[in-house]
């Protein structure tokens, strides 16, 4: 076990594009770490820069505290686990969890006793003997863990290992997944562009883009606070709304009304505006006590989604779209492929299940100021953080 | 004051340097490929060019005394040669004919090989069949069978005549003998190609309302293209070669010389390494200019161009 | 019902069309010499005296064992050659690997007759005419375009998440590659083997330029020389006997492995 350090890493191809622009990151002894993004964020390459199956360009990778830039994969003592588990399918599933004891040349009956362990752990005891292709997928994914652990190693690599799995057996196999980890204490990190795994899996979170980390920190911090518009609306689901705002002396113009909200002097004229959907509510539901806090307004209703839980309510906004220019909203769009993300003319709510709100009919929607994002398009800034 | 000096050089060096890892799969690479490329090019690169230096000396094994440095005459007295230029004329008709034949025959096979709904193994395994023997062979049982009184085929067809000992017949029994050798391979390399037609894209078009012709023009040639492409350079660049089935049905009787049959006749009978060699540099010359056409015409679909790049 | 007649009729054309050549060369070798110019396809009185014939002539069966040792030792080194290769090719990035699979389609497009004449010479004077080396040299050449060609094919099929995760598992390159991709490349270095065989017991053309006596003759080109028992007599039994022969390993190669024929022939085309 060992922590891992990764000092101005980055990865850059003789035909000149860069991967991985000089990342700064330090894992600890222990910690479960996510690396998160769209795809081409980089995020599969810094996991391959730890594992040793790519080269690093410049800076510096740190195992444990010993660079270990030049060494060989197997002399870094980690462990990987494949998207497409990477089963060796010549061998049983004894053989390929005992593959890298083999290799390391322990004595057979240790092996014997390290797989048995092992197997049982991940409850493959009666599978020991098949061959991967009489697997299903999920028993080839924990065969494919078995194989990381059964060494011991300084620290677990993942490559997007649950992204093969249908959606059901994803979220069983997740807080397996966990449970080992934290059963184990082995420094883990783990590569996915699913944002949901990542908020429920990880210790700390570590969000790229184009190669750059955009925010680390642990699952609740960079929900609550986003540095900016790329993060903001990368985590959740549904995404956050974003809508164009104006600033003038007494508050915001939006499209959905004036806001009367200070803003910061030095603050641009031009802003985008973030609210999560949860943060809306139907305005008959609200306390009387809260309602100044916030704003109130009122929308034709689109469609009704009822979660049982709550209702998902979609409104149509007049001039929301075309104002709204940024990077990282074309990312974000980029990723999303336009059907994740609201519709940037739209809006999305998540109001109480006792909401009345019906299709067609106007609704008075009530919404929660104090936790409203602004933020800089021209760099994506937050400006609500500072 | 070194401390300054010491971190950009050691940040110039790692970026030029390559990792232990990479610089031992560059080794592993070249060291892996060294005997497969020292063997081609050593018994391909080497003899051709030995070919072109002796192909501009006068060299009669007949009379070794008279080896002479000529310059090109070698060429001079090939290329106003009538029997050259017939046998040039020879292999380009086998050549195109047969291709032709094979492209159109090797579709139907390729078809049937592919769609057919009963005893698909029998028929793969009987096609294979004419790919595997030896071309001599065959041959000789075309031989034979269009041998006066000794042959089936003779005795059917022609039964007062000798087709081997006539220019026109023979070059179309010689013409039978190819197609019938190397349909399968043709037929092999097109299947290939069908198996990549996607069976959603078929039953789509009959949806449309392609018929079973307009399918197979309109969706699936289109689609093939590149697997006809590569087995039409393939076969022709094979056909120019056709050397086996004329020694052993003509052996180049009755005008029925190819460029191959005619370069080794003046090598083994004539012992004339000059003119022999000259033969063998225009050849290579001719198959050259005719792989740069179809290669330029045709782009990308030479194989290997598209995916040799990256693993 | 129709349409699998026709199918059916299909079949069977194709099968008549591809069998008729070979049955009537067996045919041949089994009529009797009196009977051999009937022209009847099928033997009115059968003998097995060509294939005496033909076992009891040196002639034929040095030849055989020519083909057969020349054929052998050349699939193997163009195999493991081969093999090493496409390997390399397929898994490992080093510059000059673009150039080698250039080289390699230029010498399958390549007139092996514009190879006769130097290397007749050349091995005239290098002592390596008629001998079985001087044979196994160009074979192997024109064999190796072949074999990359179809084991790159293969081993790309191979998943190339193995390989990392035998790196992974403590694997160096070198046994990544014994442990994990030799037995996955088995069965495609198996198919090569078998297409590069028939490629050099097919051979011809330099077969009967770069020998000239028995001592290294195969037997397609010791056909070719065939007069028979004596002088006098009609080698066309003879002949068909001894073609029957060589045909055999190639049908039984074709009816065992027939899968994994066309299975090397159209993946080394398709990836076009």
């Amino acid at each position: 076990m060992a922590d891992i350090v990764l000092d101005k890493v980055t990865k850059s191809y003789p035909d000149g594009t860069i991967a991985v622009h000089g990342i700064d990151l330090e894992i600890a002894d222990g910690e479960f770490i996510i690396l998160v993004g769209p795809s081409g964020c980089g995020k599969s390459t810094t996991l391959n820069m730890i594992a040793g199956l790519e080269d690093i360009t410049t800076g510096e990778l740190r195992i444990g505290g010993e660079r270990v830039n030049d060494k060989a994969p197997k002399d870094r003592d980690i462990a990987m686990v494949f998207q497409s588990y990477a089963l060796y399918p010549n061998m049983t599933v004894r053989d390929n969890m005992g593959f890298p004891l083999k290799l390391a040349k322990l004595p057979k009956a240790e092996i014997d006793k390290k797989v048995g362990e092992a197997a049982k752990v991940l409850e493959l005891t009666d599978y020991l003997d098949r061959k991967p292709a009489n697997l299903s997928g999920g028993q080839r994914q924990r065969v494919a863990m078995g194989r990381a652990i059964v060494r011991n190693p300084k620290a677990f690599l993942m490559d997007e290992p649950l992204s093969n799995l249908d959606a059901k057996l994803r979220v069983q196999m997740r807080t397996q997944v966990s449970r080992l980890q934290k059963q184990l204490g082995t420094t883990t990190v783990y590569v996915t562009h699913d944002q949901t795994e990542a908020m429920t899996l990880g210790d700390r979170v570590v969000v790229m883009r184009a190669g750059h980390i955009q925010q680390v920190g642990d699952p609740q911090t960079l929900y609550d606070k986003p540095v900016n518009l790329f993060v903001a609306g990368f985590i959740g689901s549904p995404s956050m709304n974003f809508l164009p705002a104006t600033v003038f002396p007494g508050g915001l113009h939006t499209p959905i009304g004036d806001l009367p909200i200070p803003v910061k002097d030095n603050a641009p004229k031009d802003l985008v505006l973030g609210i999560r959907p949860e943060h809306f509510e139907d305005a008959r539901l609200v306390e009387e006590a809260l309602r100044p806090r916030g704003f109130e307004f009122t929308l034709p209703v689109d469609l009704v989604e009822s979660m049982g839980s709550d209702k998902y309510v979609y409104f149509t906004v007049e001039g929301g779209k075309s104002d709204l220019a940024s990077a990282d909203l074309a990312d974000l769009a980029a990723d999303a492929g336009g059907a994740d993300l609201p519709d940037q003319s739209g809006l999305v709510t998540r109001l109480s299940a006792e909401s009345r709100v019906r299709e067609g009919a106007d609704a008075r929607i009530w919404l929660n100021l104090d936790k409203i994002h602004l933020f800089d398009p021209s760099d994506g800034r937050n400006l609500t953080l500072d | 004051m070194t401390a300054v000096v010491e971190k950009p050089r050691k940040a110039a060096r790692s970026k030029v340097a390559l990792s232990e890892g990479k610089r031992q799969e560059r080794r592993l690479g070249w060291l892996l490929c060294a005997p497969a490329a020292i063997v081609m090019v050593a018994v391909t690169a080497y003899p051709i060019l030995y070919s072109f230096w002796l192909s501009l000396q006068r060299y009669d094994l007949k009379f070794p005394g008279d080896r002479e440095f000529v310059w090109f005459d070698n060429y001079i007295t090939v290329l106003g040669n009538g029997y050259w230029w017939s046998a040039f004329g020879v292999t380009m008709l086998i050549t195109v004919i047969s291709v032709v034949f094979e492209l159109v025959l090797g579709m139907g096979l390729a078809l049937i090989m592919h769609r057919t709904l009963i005893g698909r193994g029998l028929v793969r395994t009987s096609a294979l069949i004419p790919y595997g023997i030896v071309t001599v062979v065959a041959a000789f049982s075309w031989r034979y069978a269009w041998t006066p009184g000794t042959g089936y085929l003779a005795n059917l067809v022609t039964p007062d005549g000798a087709p081997l000992t006539e220019r026109a017949s023979a070059l179309a029994i010689i013409i039978v003998a190819e197609i019938w050798k190397t349909t399968p391979f043709m037929a092999l390399l097109l299947m290939a190609g069908l198996a990549l037609v996607p069976e959603d894209l078929l039953k789509a078009a009959s949806m449309d309302g392609a018929s079973a012709w307009q399918r197979f023009v309109r969706v699936m040639l289109p689609v093939m293209k590149p697997a006809i492409l590569v087995a039409l350079l393939f076969r022709t660049l094979d056909a120019l070669r056709v050397f086996d089935n004329i020694y052993v049905l003509t052996n180049g009787a009755n005008d029925t010389r190819s460029v191959s049959i005619i370069a080794y006749d003046n090598l083994m009978k004539g012992l004339n390494l000059g003119i022999g060699s000259t033969m063998s540099v225009l050849i290579f010359l001719t198959v050259a200019i005719i792989a740069f056409i179809f290669v330029k015409l045709f782009g990308t679909a030479a194989p290997g161009a598209g995916d040799e790049g990256k693993r | 019902m129709p349409v699998k007649l026709k199918w059916g009729l299909l079949d069977a054309l194709v099968v008549v069309f591809a069998i008729v050549p070979v049955l009537w060369i067996v045919s041949l070798s089994f009529k009797t010499t009196a009977t051999l110019t009937d022209g009847n396809f099928i033997p009115r009185e059968w003998t097995l005296d060509n294939y005496r014939t033909i076992f009891q002539t040196d002639q034929f069966v040095r030849a055989l064992v020519n083909s057969i040792g020349i054929a052998l030792i050349s699939t193997l080194i163009a195999v493991v050659l081969g093999t090493m290769a496409a390997y390399a090719i397929s898994r490992l990035d080093f510059p000059g690997k673009g150039l080698l699979v250039g080289v390699s389609l230029l010498i399958a497009m390549f007139p092996q007759v514009s190879l006769v004449s130097p290397l007749f010479n050349i091995e005239r004077q290098t002592g390596l005419f008629d001998t079985w080396p001087g044979l196994i040299l160009p074979y192997i050449t024109f064999a190796l375009p072949l074999a990359i060609y179809t084991l790159s094919a293969f081993f790309k099929q191979i998943p190339w998440d193995l390989e990392k995760a035998a790196k992974m598992d403590g694997a160096t390159q070198g046994e990544a590659f014994r442990r994990v991709i030799a037995p996955l490349a088995a069965p495609g270095v198996f198919t090569t083997a078998i297409l590069v065989f028939i490629f050099c017991w097919n051979d011809f053309l330099f077969a009967i330029s770069l020998t000239s006596t028995e001592q290294s003759r195969t037997v397609p080109v010791a056909l070719s020389f065939f007069t028979g028992a004596s002088q006098f007599e009609d080698p066309t039994g003879a002949i068909s006997a001894a073609a029957v022969v060589i045909t055999i390993p190639i049908i039984l190669f074709v009816l065992f492995f027939q899968k994994r024929i066309v299975a090397g022939l159209t993946s080394g085309a398709v990836k076009g």
